[in-house]
């Protein structure tokens, strides 16, 4: 057994995860419309590929932007592009975006793909090339292009590949069922990252109250017997499944403030990336499914199902049996990282690992928010070791400035100070309502640079022509005299 | 006694030297002012620009309040950089706006160019007898294109919230 670290913090809460880990994972229905936003990123959009009528097949790549921070999106079965329109998409604004809607065939065919062989023999700039092109990003949740992760500014810094498969969020079990179907794939898919990286060394972790999937992930590697690979059961504190959190227990590295896991020489990949990757560079399969928890006492038999991304979330929980008499809130996501959803009519992404569906028992109290006694549990609990009661005043006196100093943007939004406050203060709201703030601020002080940039060069441009025009008036009254200077002088003559 | 003279003539020297060596041209306050401001160029504050007005301001020509499309935020910046104490938006000068783009109706427009012309930024697009357009990104909102327009076929629209602008409001503050 390695030695562990501890991250300061954290909480143990009530996992409910026994709700969804009953019945096998299954695939889920093939719905009748498949949903695909064209925004990637925040400020990158996708250019669809296809046109309305076309017939697509099940893998084909329907749209792609040329950014290097994003990643093409593909069908995920056979049908016709019906129309490419304004839908809602899965986003706490509850605003609608730009889609192109796939409307399935229900043949399912797939295009023919060609295998590579032996990963091996690629080079890892093939291997990133191919991750891209079968449009993987982490699906852990943030939904960060895979690739972009391989290729670290400082490749001879990287010695560890992690494996996160720590789902620490109550009520999530899309990993732990991934883990117990597929095990080899996850860990073929990190030799296939680690050869990537060109590293040795590979730590899987799973949670310790995750036993079926430590022993299968154990047997696999028995079967594979890959010696630079480890897997590691950590214990279960609300957050180690975040990236830092789970480096600093597996290593006891601190990832430096608003740096990257590279600077300590990791890189970081969750589980269900692995086995995506495996598909691609193994079977030559663009990341068109997931597999994701349909959970809470708001479903009738909550689940973990093989999703095709695109599919509407209504389609999800009919085959989940429907909604219980006591469902009252639609989240995406967790419990504590997730988004409340206004409607069901709205497809899933590559990052949602879940759709969780709370009854009234299971929403946090809606106390009356009190004003903040500075106990300073928020605190202790918080895992990145910020002052969130510093941060609280700040974000709502308007000084959000003074949020910077104390390092906002290393807030990972984990929940844990919304749980703990004694007075009920939704205090990551305020956080994310000041890093808005702040970004916004960025964003108009790059416009109002661009604005001044473009007019000082009109302005200069308006001298310029002034004086053109000044010198050409000269001329023209130069000639002209001249010309009256002859005729006068001809006058004169005669 | 002579080596202090010596001395003296010497640092003169140098001072003289430096201070047509190391001359500031303008006055660099100004540069500070301006790069606060919002860079519209709607010269609601009197002034034929930003550059103008920061140039007032550090004159003592003008007040610290009068640019209504910098807001109260604007005027606290002022204050900061300035070192005196901020005041509320002096409201003769214009109330802050929502922040809008100028659109062209372009089956009114005639073509008669006048608006590219009173664009501070460049932002329109067109020639003689042609359909004019806005470049939307570049738009200021500073409505100079506005009054020119004889036909009256440009509009402001208020920015909408899309994915790209949206931003987590502020919770309800229901305590002290």
């Amino acid at each position: 057994m390695a030695n562990l670290w501890r991250f300061n913090g954290g909480l143990h809460l009530n996992e409910h995860k026994e709700l969804s880990t009953h019945t096998p994972l299954r695939a889920a229905e093939i719905p009748a419309e498949l949903v695909y936003p064209l925004q990637l990123r925040p400020g990158i959009q996708a250019t669809p590929l296809v046109k309305v009528g076309e017939r697509v097949l099940r893998g084909q790549c329907l749209a792609d932007s040329g950014h290097g921070f994003a990643t093409p999106i593909h069908a995920s079965t056979s049908g016709i592009i019906k129309s490419i329109e304004n839908r809602l998409v899965p986003h706490p604004s509850g605003l609608a975006g730009e889609c192109l809607v796939l409307q399935s065939d229900g043949k399912d065919d797939a295009l023919a793909v060609e295998t590579c062989g032996d990963f091996r023999s690629l080079t890892p700039e093939s291997v990133r090339h191919l991750i891209r092109n079968a449009g993987i990003v982490g699906l852990g949740g943030a939904a960060f292009p895979t690739a972009v992760k391989l290729a670290p500014k400082m490749p001879q810094q990287i010695d560890t590949l992690i494996i996160n498969g720590a789902e620490c969020e109550p009520y999530i079990t899309c990993d732990d069922s991934l883990i117990r179907s597929t095990p080899a794939q996850i860990i073929v898919g990190a030799q296939i990252l680690m050869h990537a990286l060109g590293i040795w060394r590979c730590l899987i972790a799973v949670e310790d109250t995750m036993p079926q999937a430590l022993a299968a992930l154990q047997l696999a590697q028995t079967e594979i017997g890959d010696l630079r690979i480890e897997i590691i059961a950590v214990p279960t504190v609300y957050p180690t499944g975040g990236e830092r959190q789970l480096i600093k227990v597996l290593t006891g590295k601190e990832t430096p403030s608003g740096g990257i896991p590279a600077d300590v020489g990791i890189v970081c990949q969750n589980a269900g990336t692995a086995a995506a990757v495996f598909e691609a560079i193994v079977n030559g399969k663009a990341l068109t499914e997931r597999i994701i928890t349909v959970t809470g006492l708001g479903i009738k038999s909550p689940q973990n199902l093989r999703v095709r991304i695109g599919t509407p979330i209504k389609d999800l929980v009919q085959q989940c049996g429907g909604y219980s008499a006591q469902a009252q809130r639609l989240i995406m996501g967790g419990p504590m990282m997730g988004f409340a959803l206004a409607h069901d009519d709205i497809a899933v992404v590559k990052a949602s690992n879940c759709i969780l569906v709370t009854s009234a028992s299971e929403i946090q109290s809606d106390a009356p928010v009190l004003p903040c006694i500075r106990c300073g549990e928020c605190a202790n609990v918080c895992p990145v070791q910020l002052l969130p009661q510093q941060l609280y005043w700040h974000s709502r006196s308007d000084q959000v400035e003074n949020c910077k100093t104390f390092n906002l943007f290393d807030c990972i939004e984990c929940g844990c100070c919304n749980m703990v406050c004694p007075s009920h203060i939704p205090l990551v709201q305020y956080f994310r309502f000041a890093k808005g703030k702040l970004m916004a601020k960025v964003q108009d002080a790059t416009k109002t640079e661009k604005a001044k940039y473009r007019h000082d060069v009109r302005s200069l441009r308006k001298q310029k022509e002034d004086l053109e025009k000044a010198e050409r008036a000269k001329k023209k009254k130069a000639t002209l005299e001249k010309m009256q200077a002859k005729t006068s002088l001809k006058e004169g003559d005669i | 006694m002579l080596i202090i003279c010596l001395l003296f003539a010497v640092f003169g020297l140098i001072l003289g030297y430096s201070a047509l060596r190391f001359k500031v041209e303008g006055n660099p306050i100004v540069e500070e002012i301006n790069a606060v401001l919002p860079q519209t160029q709607c010269g609601q504050c009197g002034f034929p620009g930003c550059r103008p007005y920061a140039t007032a301001i550090a004159a003592g020509e003008a007040d610290i309040n009068q640019c209504p499309p910098g807001g109260q935020d604007g005027v606290i910046a002022l204050a900061d950089l300035l070192g005196v104490e901020a005041k509320p938006l002096n409201e003769a000068f214009g109330q802050p706006k929502p922040k809008s783009v100028a659109i062209i109706i372009e089956k009114d427009c005639i073509g008669c160019v006048k608006c590219i012309q009173a664009c501070p930024v460049d932002a329109i697009l067109g020639s003689a007898k042609h359909a004019h357009t806005v470049i939307s990104a570049e738009c200021t909102g500073c409505e100079l294109c506005l009054e020119p327009c004889p036909v009256d076929c440009i509009i402001m629209q208020p920015i909408a919230q899309s994915l790209d602008n949206w931003r987590m409001p502020e919770p309800e503050q229901g305590h002290g």
